[in-house]
């Protein structure tokens, strides 16, 4: 197995063209983890974490762009960044473990594809836009357009995800994302859900979308989610019908980690509460 | 030797520990850090059926592999006599260990060996186990316990013939053993009761959950003279089964124990050093195996699921007047659950007139149960609490006080036979009501639950050498790998004896050919047995040393007193130190050294009491340990920062079984969750701070008053937990784990039985 370890992009991009089942490697946390276990034997291996582009995590006026293989670690600790995504930054910080946050990226989180993986629903919520670039040039196409499937995604041969880019935040706006695992830490999302909120100066929601995870074959956008909150005030009434269109809208499977009436159960409990939490934040954001 | 109360100066303190830094800087040599030269990696193929014939195994392409040395499989290893080794709390029948470490004809489940590959890498030896052929002819099999005692459950031995019923059954079974303990008559007991509950509950298998997977380093030389290095919870076991399994002398083989990462129980057994040995003899190359994760939990011992009912009656003033308990404990592939303890156990904090206790030791398709800490009693203790739990409700008394009216004291008679020495069960009891805790106010959907357990604890054979070194600190030399703070516990009452510094005493543990005969870390004994033997080894260097200062004064030895550690002139103000007598030594006759080789009795039991507070979310079914405290007789804590240390320890995994730990197997008996990932043992953040309450009731077969403590702490826990999740809800869990998505089924149960 090969290892190369490139300094840009374009360097990135010509070595996974060139040799035919290369991987890219950006914290290794899932993909070490398969090379170990056998579930993977690539050609070779490409670093991307010495390219500069995908280390950064920068403000601009259309938003924040977040280098794919930015670790959760230096996500939580960018003030700005958690002050405007909360949601999306409380997603990242739940991956793993302290150790495991020093190394795991938004772009393996994504582009691991699995269906429960915690930063995709966040990034859901958050209209995240992720942008390509592969041997035909660069493209940005929503995050939920990623994931295909367990394990699979649309990125063509080539292609890698250099960065996401989160839109600026409108005035009283704010996200949240929740997840059940049965222990604290170091496990893996039976439910989650991502809710992404901005309100009229009176607290009427104005604006919704909510992403769920870990029931379905890729993290949903749920479709339902502005009709139900849009235009009201997160009361109680309207959290139970979110939780039950969530609910409605998992399409899970009974498996070691919960059976199907579980998690749509604990999906749309998850929804109703990730609202709420997002409402307040909403409430006392600028 | 006895109890006598003396003014202490070294047993009680907390000195840091001996093997402390090596620990903490990774220095420690565990079994997979050792390598030699020449070396060979071996590996395992393991079953992929839960239950099957093995039609045929070829081996020809996997020996063809070029950098394969050797492949073994069931046919080369000898089946030795029937026998049994005992090995701490189990003990081991020497030819199902055999067909255990290798499958014959027959595969009993998923991750049975049926054969094993020794390469010059590992990456060949893994390619090589790719290409033995094994043809399979797949059986049905059983692994739940209340099926496989059915008339028509898959039969997985034709030759087990339930034990302990008469006349002796003619037809074979998987129940392989019936076990009774009765006293008085319960019909008469239930009949006078104003109260009588019966409930049935269940468990699931459970992993001991060690992070050090098992490894060996086995070399066997052409001279026939073999070594094992490995991690084990004692090298003289390993010995003795290894000789056993391979047909060697004892004197050929020598155990070289590593730093052990581990072991609950679990390393009370062989699995891979024997197939190391094996494969080092046919290849005549040392040879290095160790376990994956997945291996460890697919094919090493978990502990006993099953199913258990009970039933207690009491008298309207709290009096317990019977109990009537039946278990039916997973015994896996074959038999030798520890359902005996439980019977034994289940209702030993208590004294009850009238008993009957069945225990059933089951054959399933699952990996041979082992060992785990207090082994059967938890299973026990679950089952019994809990019913005791809601007597108390049904009766309106404190749980405490009704477990503190029927309490056994010194003098009762334990459901197991001999009558009680000192317990402090009592004691345990009320520390715990008047802990703040107990008193402590509770909030919405929280609940507070109580239980209490008992372990018997073990003596058994130990030896230990305490070597006086010329500038006056000591080796002292001992047997018993050290899993739970043992080098300081024994450093610490030689030092204690010697009258200096535990800091002055090195313990180190050695190989089976340096120290006699000791039996396994296990049974909580270590600090009881060996501290005896250490004791006695010290007391014969004492003993020594006064003798050499009578000489070097030229004086009666009667006159020698010894006091600090010195030898003190009785009738006169001389003394000579330690060191003073070391440095002549070589004239004085030799450099001085104690020795001891024992075997102990009069273990005292510990008994513990749990408090837990759970916060249940009624929405998502997820129960968060708020508070636990506990509180366990330790007899005499010798160092108190260990003792507590295996009481928090022995929660947090009573915890985990309590919560989310389970074997979870798919419809073909295959383990689906052989990792850490989905087979859950708590994790830090899952724990709040245990506090741990240590009572002292002397123990007085011990010289200090050591009673064993590593075992007792993991009893409680599971009726605990469920006991609090009632208090929160109203609601009874009555089949472990208690996870997420089944307390959510039972919250939601319960709702719609209200209506
Ligand atoms: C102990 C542990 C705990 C974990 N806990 C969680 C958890 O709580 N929640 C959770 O969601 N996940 C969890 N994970 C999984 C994993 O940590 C995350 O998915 C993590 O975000 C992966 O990021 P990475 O940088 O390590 O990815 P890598 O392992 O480097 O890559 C993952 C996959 O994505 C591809 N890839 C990576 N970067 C790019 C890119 N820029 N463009 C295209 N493809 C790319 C790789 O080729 C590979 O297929 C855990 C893993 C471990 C080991």
């Amino acid at each position: 197995m090969q290892y190369q370890s490139p300094a840009s992009i374009e360097e990135a991009v010509a070595a996974l063209a060139s040799i035919g089942g290369a991987r890219v490697l950006a914290g290794g946390t899932d993909l070490l983890v398969q090379l170990r276990s056998g579930t993977a034997s690539p050609a070779a291996v490409i670093d991307v974490k010495n390219i500069a582009a995908l280390r950064a995590i920068t403000e601009t006026a259309d938003g924040f762009r977040i280098g794919a293989a930015v670790c959760g670690a230096e996500i939580t600790d960018h003030a700005a960044l958690v002050a405007a995504w909360p949601g999306v930054a409380e997603a990242a910080g739940l991956i793993g473990s302290t150790q495991v946050q020093g190394r795991a990226s938004l772009g393996g989180n994504v582009c691991n594809a699995s269906p429960a993986a915690d930063t995709t629903p966040a990034l859901i919520a958050a209209r995240a836009v992720a942008e390509i670039v592969g041997p035909n040039g660069r493209r940005s196409i929503p995050v939920e357009q990623i994931a295909t499937g367990p394990g699979k995604t649309s990125l063509a041969e080539g292609e890698i995800v250099v960065s996401f880019l989160l839109p600026r935040r409108p005035a009283r706006s704010a996200d949240a994302y929740l997840r059940l695992i049965p222990r604290t830490e170091m496990d893996i999302a039976v439910a989650g859900a991502g809710v992404n909120l901005t309100l009229d100066a009176d607290g009427t929601i104005a604006d919704a979308r909510v992403g769920i995870g870990a029931v379905a074959p890729t993290a949903l956008v749920l479709d339902a989610a502005p009709g139900i909150l849009v235009g009201t005030k997160c009361d109680e009434a309207t959290l139970a019908k979110l939780a039950e269109a969530a609910g409605a809208a998992a399409r899970p499977i009974d498996d070691k980690r919960g059976t199907v009436d579980y998690r749509r159960k604990v999906v749309g409990v998850l929804a109703k509460r990730a609202a709420l939490i997002a409402y307040e934040r909403a409430k006392g954001a600028r | 030797m006895t109890y006598e109360p003396k003014n202490l100066r070294v047993v009680g303190t907390r000195p840091i520990r001996h093997d402390g830094a090596d620990k903490v800087t990774g220095r420690a040599n565990y079994a997979s850090d050792f390598t030699l030269p020449g070396m060979l990696w071996g590996r395992v193929l393991r079953s992929p059926h839960a239950h099957a014939k093995v039609i045929s195994i070829n081996t020809d392409k996997a020996i063809a592999l070029p950098g394969v040395k050797a492949v073994i499989t069931g046919a080369d290893l000898v089946l030795p006599d029937a026998g049994i080794t005992q090995a701490g709390e189990s003990a081991i029948n020497t030819q199902h260990l055999a067909k255990n470490l290798l499958a014959r004809d027959k595969v009993f489940y998923d991750g049975h060996p049926v054969a094993a590959v020794a390469a010059i890498s590992d990456a060949i030896a893994q390619q090589a186990l790719g290409l033995i052929e094994v043809e399979y002819e797949v059986l049905p099999h059983v692994i739940d316990v209340d099926d496989a005692v059915k008339d028509d459950a898959p039969l997985l031995h034709d030759d087990i013939f339930t034990e302990g019923v008469e006349p002796r059954p003619e037809k074979p079974s998987n129940i392989a053993k019936r076990i009774v303990v009765a006293k008085g008559d319960v019909a008469k007991g239930f009949a006078e009761a104003d109260f009588v509950i019966e409930r049935t509950y269940t468990s699931k298998p459970v992993h001991q959950g060690y992070i050090e997977p098992q490894g060996v380093v086995a070399n066997y030389a052409e001279d026939g003279q073999a070594m094992v290095w490995c991690s084990s919870q004692g090298q003289f076991l390993i010995r003795d089964l290894c000789a056993n399994m391979l047909g060697l002398e004892t004197s050929s083989l020598k155990v070289i124990p590593a730093e052990i990462g581990g072991g609950f129980g679990g390393k009370t057994t062989v699995y891979l050093e024997p197939l190391a040995l094996m494969l080092s003899k046919a290849s005549g190359r040392p040879v290095k195996m160790a376990m994956t994760r997945g291996e460890v939990l697919r094919a090493t011992g978990p502990t006993s699921g099953g199913s258990y009912t009970t039933k207690i009656g009491a008298m309207k003033d709290g009096t317990i007047v019977a109990a009537e308990v039946v278990l039916k404990f997973q015994a896996g592939a074959f038999p030798g659950s520890p359902v005996g303890a439980a019977v034994m156990f289940c209702s030993a904090p208590y004294d009850i007139p009238n008993l009957s206790i069945t225990g059933y030791d089951v054959v399933v398709n699952l990996p041979k149960i082992h060992a785990y800490r207090a082994p059967g009693a938890p299973n026990g203790a679950f089952a019994f609490e809990t019913v005791l739990d809601e007597l108390a409700r049904e009766l309106k008394m404190d749980p405490i006080d009704f477990r503190a009216k029927n309490s056994a004291v010194e003098g009762s008679k334990s459901p197991y036979g001999p009558t009680h020495g000192p317990l402090g069960g009592i004691e345990c009891l009320s520390s715990a009501k008047n802990h703040p805790h107990y008193k402590a106010n509770l909030g919405p959907n929280q609940g507070r639950g109580v239980a209490s357990g008992f372990w018997i604890n073990i003596g058994g054979q130990s030896a230990a050498t305490v070597v006086v070194n010329r500038d006056g600190t000591i080796a002292l030399v001992e047997g018993c790998p050290d899993i739970g703070g043992t080098r300081a516990s024994l450093a610490m009452m030689c030092a204690e004896v010697l009258g200096i510094a535990a800091e002055k005493v090195r313990p180190s543990i050695v190989d089976t050919t340096a120290i006699a005969f000791n039996d396994v870390t296990g049974g909580s004994r270590v600090t009881f047995a060996t501290g005896i033997a250490v004791v006695q080894a010290t007391e014969d260097a004492v003993r020594q040393m006064r003798e050499r200062a009578a000489k070097m004064w030229d004086i009666d030895v009667e006159q020698v007193g010894w006091r600090d550690g010195a030898a003190q002139e009785l009738n006169g103000n001389r003394s000579l130190t330690i060191a003073q007598i070391a440095q002549k030594a070589a004239k004085t006759g030799g450099q001085i050294m104690g020795h001891a080789s024992i075997n102990a009795s009069g273990a005292g039991p510990s008994l513990t009491t749990h408090l837990c507070d759970v916060e249940v979310d009624r929405e998502t079914g997820k129960v968060t340990i708020l508070r636990y405290t506990t509180f366990q007789d330790a007899g005499k804590a010798v160092h108190p920062s260990y003792v507590e240390g295996q009481m928090q320890g022995g929660a947090a995994q009573g915890i985990g079984w309590a919560l989310n730990e389970e074997y979870i197997h798919d419809a073909q008996g295959r383990l689906e969750n052989p990792g850490f990932l989905d087979y859950r043992m708590p994790v830090a953040s899952d724990l709040p701070m245990i506090d741990a309450v240590i009572i002292e009731v002397p123990n007085p077969n011990h010289p200090f008053g050591v009673r064993g403590v590593g075992e007792a702490p993991i009893v409680p826990p599971l009726a605990a937990i469920a006991n609090a999740i009632y208090d929160a809800t109203g609601v009874r869990m009555r089949d472990l784990p208690f996870s997420p998505p089944k307390v959510l089924a039972a919250l939601e149960a319960a709702e719609k039985a209200k209506g």
